[in-house]
């Protein structure tokens, strides 16, 4: 398994919790009617180019990129627009998205649906971005960003290393571990085909080494992938953070403010490089994914192969029913996931994971003035101060927020999961964040 | 309709407490106070009792009658005050002393600067030094620690080996006329030396502290840097004279050294915020300790070193940040 590596500042180690670690992947089946939001990625939402009474097949787009930083959406179903309106997402907030009645499952017929394994890749580097940028890719860790930015450098900036990863250090959450261990094959292709996109000779997958499985297989079918390696990561939060990934990686640091690419670098999710094969060599562009639904209470801990659309309910109930106590729901991991108001909210591209958290477990406990142990700042991967950011912001001193880096949080949740006093820490940061960007914009337009 | 939860992330949490801490801090001076109850007997428990019982009662007093909120004698803090409190005198002080020690620590250092996490100084030590300044001959005259399995009469008074080493230097005796008079520092490390109640037993005091930093309750950069910064400081005096200036390891394991470096100076509260703070804080206390002890009026320095420096740490905290992530970027290639 070769050395253990982990990024070197701050960083805490929860419960790791992965219940559905050996639950293979299980196509879940159609939903009657796909919920699909317009804002499913990180910018700006996309523009529906259907109406009510439309028939659409699975794969069709049905909503465009409204700009630089936007995706395509194509239809996860087949069947017959039911109206566009307001549908609730994972916000809570009821936003623009489009319904589809479902009937049958018919697919566009530009999409290859064989199992067939395509290994050679024929596409170059333009047409594989333009592709990629079709399909609608974004980055299925849960941060949404459009994939096929990340694969045009900024002018005079050089990529050397690509980073593939397979961290999944959210507790509970599995997806990415069984795609890694059923996909394998699929995922190092689309590793390939993103180096090639990127004109870079070598690869790194990053590897937790609670998955000793993974690593044992992604090593084994690597070999016979040139310039692709795997490094097994000792268990450590945030290390699936991309500026801690890299330095776990290749020991680069990401300068303050700056993104991967100055260093060199640039990070797909292991979910995002099996995207990207289906999107390039099968034509299929992201309609579905692989999402985790688990708990503690949950009776049946599973993986689906869901659609984009398909309500979270849904996949509850493949999984036996919410359990009696659940007291709260999250979308995502238990460090960084979203709780949601309802059950009708639907898989979206981001969707890695649905934990079902019990009633106990569900309420913050009171909340103690701060010992000064500095506990918040010991683990903080960025090396901040929370204790005196959260200080400054709850004073509304936004000025010494941001001469502290406030900007510089990743919103990881260390600081908090880790403060004796059960400080909410992470709330204060993100309103400082907000508060001091929205200075910092106000600024750069003067 | 189902009624879910909705709070920000994370959703879950690290189950560390302030109750756990200073419960923490408790269990690490167990040792320290059963040796202290073996050599100075019921006189130690009658010293704990009233110190301990003093500083949760003034707490309660306090938060209940005059801020009119909610107690927290239950979190820990002012009961590891009064233990640290209780270490911090001679086993046979006046119990009225005692209560006022304890009414110093709660109400003067802790409850008038708003409380638990708010004060500046260290309490244990505010009273400390307030006794101290207040009540100079019953806080320095020190019983001889002795087994109780010696017997529990004739307790007698004697001063502290760093009392003794410091009024024999300045009336001009050499350490080598001194040693007989001091115990050896088989008998430091054991308990055999007078001193306050909590100070006589080096051992016990590092057993705690290997505890507290097992449970990561401190870190090593304080202690080691104090410690440190006393060896390499009171080595070279000793080196350049050995006759006029006590070795190291006599100033490491006499008086309040190491109950300093390892409970007081480590209190949370009022320490840096970062390691890099702690270091420097660690090293100013360990220098102006030796300062007083070799310079000063008082044959004892810790508490005085202690205190400075719990007022320098605002200005430490501003001076020392942390390591900043991608502050220093490694390997940039696009430049
Ligand atoms: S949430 Fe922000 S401040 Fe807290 S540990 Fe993570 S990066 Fe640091
Ligand atoms: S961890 Fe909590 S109690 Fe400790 S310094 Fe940070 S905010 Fe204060």
């Amino acid at each position: 398994m070769g050395i253990l590596k982990t990024f070197a500042l701050g960083g805490v180690h929860p419960e790791e919790n992965k219940l559905s670690a050996n639950a293979p992947i299980e196509v879940l089946p159609l939903p009657k009617q796909a919920i699909i939001p317009l804002g499913q990625n990180l910018g700006a939402p996309s523009k529906a180019i259907v109406k009510k009474g439309d028939k659409v097949k699975v794969g069709q787009l049905i909503a465009e990129a409204s700009g630089f930083i936007s995706t395509n959406i194509h239809s996860p179903v087949s069947g017959t627009v039911f109206k566009l309106d307001n549908v609730i997402d994972g916000s809570g907030y009821k936003r623009p998205g489009i319904i589809i009645n479902v009937d049958g499952d018919e697919w566009d017929e530009s999409i290859d649906i064989s199992d067939t394994l395509i290994t050679e890749i024929t596409d170059d580097a333009q047409a594989i971005i333009d592709k990629v940028k079709k399909a609608g890719l974004v980055g299925m860790g849960g941060a949404t960003f459009p994939t096929y930015v990340k694969l045009m450098p900024p002018p005079g900036k050089v990529a050397e290393y690509l980073i593939i990863n397979g961290v999944e250090c959210e507790p509970y959450l599995t997806s990415d571990h069984r795609l890694m261990l059923e996909k394998g094959q699929e995922m190092l292709i689309g590793t390939k085909i993103l180096m090639k996109a990127l004109g870079v000779s070598k690869a790194i997958i990053g590897i937790e080494n609670n998955k000793p499985d993974a690593i044992n297989h992604i090593s084994v079918l690597a070999k016979d992938f040139e310039g692709i390696s795997v490094q097994a990561l000792k268990v450590q939060y945030p290390q699936g953070g991309e500026k801690q990934l890299i330095k776990a990686t290749v020991n680069r640091e990401v300068p303050s403010g700056k993104l991967p690419i100055e260093v060199g670098c640039v990070v797909q999710n292991v979910g995002t490089a099996f995207a990207v094969y289906e999107a390039v060599q099968k034509n299929k562009p992201l309609i579905d994914r692989v999402v985790s639904v688990t708990g503690k209470a949950v009776k049946k801990p599973a993986n689906y192969l869901a659609r984009i659309g398909t309500p979270i309910q849904q996949l509850i109930d493949a999984s036996e029913g919410l359990p009696e106590n659940t007291g709260k729901i999250v979308n995502g991991g238990p460090m960084m996931g979203k709780a949601l108001t309802s059950l009708d909210v639907p898989v979206v591209k981001g969707s890695s994971g649905i934990l079902l958290m019990k009633k106990e477990e569900s309420s913050r406990k009171v909340e103690s003035p701060c010992i000064r142990c500095s506990k918040c700042t010991y683990v903080c991967p960025m090396g901040l101060e929370p204790y005196l950011l959260s200080k400054a912001a709850k004073l509304a001193k936004y000025d010494i927020a941001e001469d502290e880096m406030v900007m510089d949080c990743i919103e990881c949740g260390s600081c908090q999961y880790t403060c004796p006093a059960s400080i909410p820490l992470l709330d204060y940061l993100r309103l400082g964040k907000s508060k001091v960007g929205a200075i910092m914009r106000d600024r750069n337009k003067k | 309709m189902n009624m879910f939860t909705v709070s920000g992330s994370p959703h879950v949490h690290g189950d560390d407490s302030t109750k756990k801490i200073m419960y923490g801090v408790v269990y690490a001076m167990i040792p320290a106070i059963l040796v202290s109850v073996y050599f100075f007997g019921l006189d130690a428990i009658r010293v704990l009792v009233l110190s301990v019982i003093g500083c949760l009662f003034f707490e309660w007093v306090i938060q209940k009658y005059l801020i009119k909120g909610g107690t927290t004698i239950n979190d820990g803090s002012a009961l590891v005050t009064g233990i640290l409190l209780a270490f911090n005198v001679p086993s046979n002080l006046p119990s009225w002393m005692i209560i006022i020690g304890a009414l110093v620590a709660i109400g003067m250092a802790k409850m008038s600067f708003g409380g638990l996490g708010k004060n500046i100084f260290n309490p244990a030590l505010v009273a400390r030094v307030f006794l101290l300044i207040s009540f100079p001959v019953q806080m320095t005259s020190w019983p001889k620690p002795k087994a109780i399995t010696e017997g529990l009469a004739d307790v007698v008074t004697g001063p502290t080996p760093l009392g003794i080493v410091k009024e024999g230097l300045d009336a001009g005796k050499t350490m080598s006329e001194l040693k007989p008079q001091i115990p050896t520092y088989m008998q430091d490390l054991m308990g055999q030396m007078g001193g306050s109640m909590g100070e006589v037993s080096a051992l016990a005091l590092i057993l705690g502290g290997i505890y507290m930093l097992v449970k990561k309750i401190i870190t090593w950069h304080i202690p080691v840097s104090m410690l440190g910064t006393v060896v390499i400081f009171s080595g070279i005096l000793w080196g350049f004279n050995p006759e006029h200036y006590a070795d190291p390891v006599f100033h490491l394991l006499t008086g309040g050294m190491l109950l300093g470096a390892i409970f007081m100076a480590t209190d949370m509260v009022s320490c840096p915020m970062t390691k890099r703070g702690q270091l420097v804080y660690g090293f100013g206390i360990g220098l102006l300790t030796i300062l007083i002890r070799i310079w000063g009026a008082y044959p004892e320095g810790v508490s005085f070193a202690i205190l400075f420096m719990n007022a320098v740490v605002p200005l430490i905290n501003k001076a020392f940040k942390p390591k900043r992530f991608g502050a220093k970027p490694g390997v940039a290639i696009n430049q």
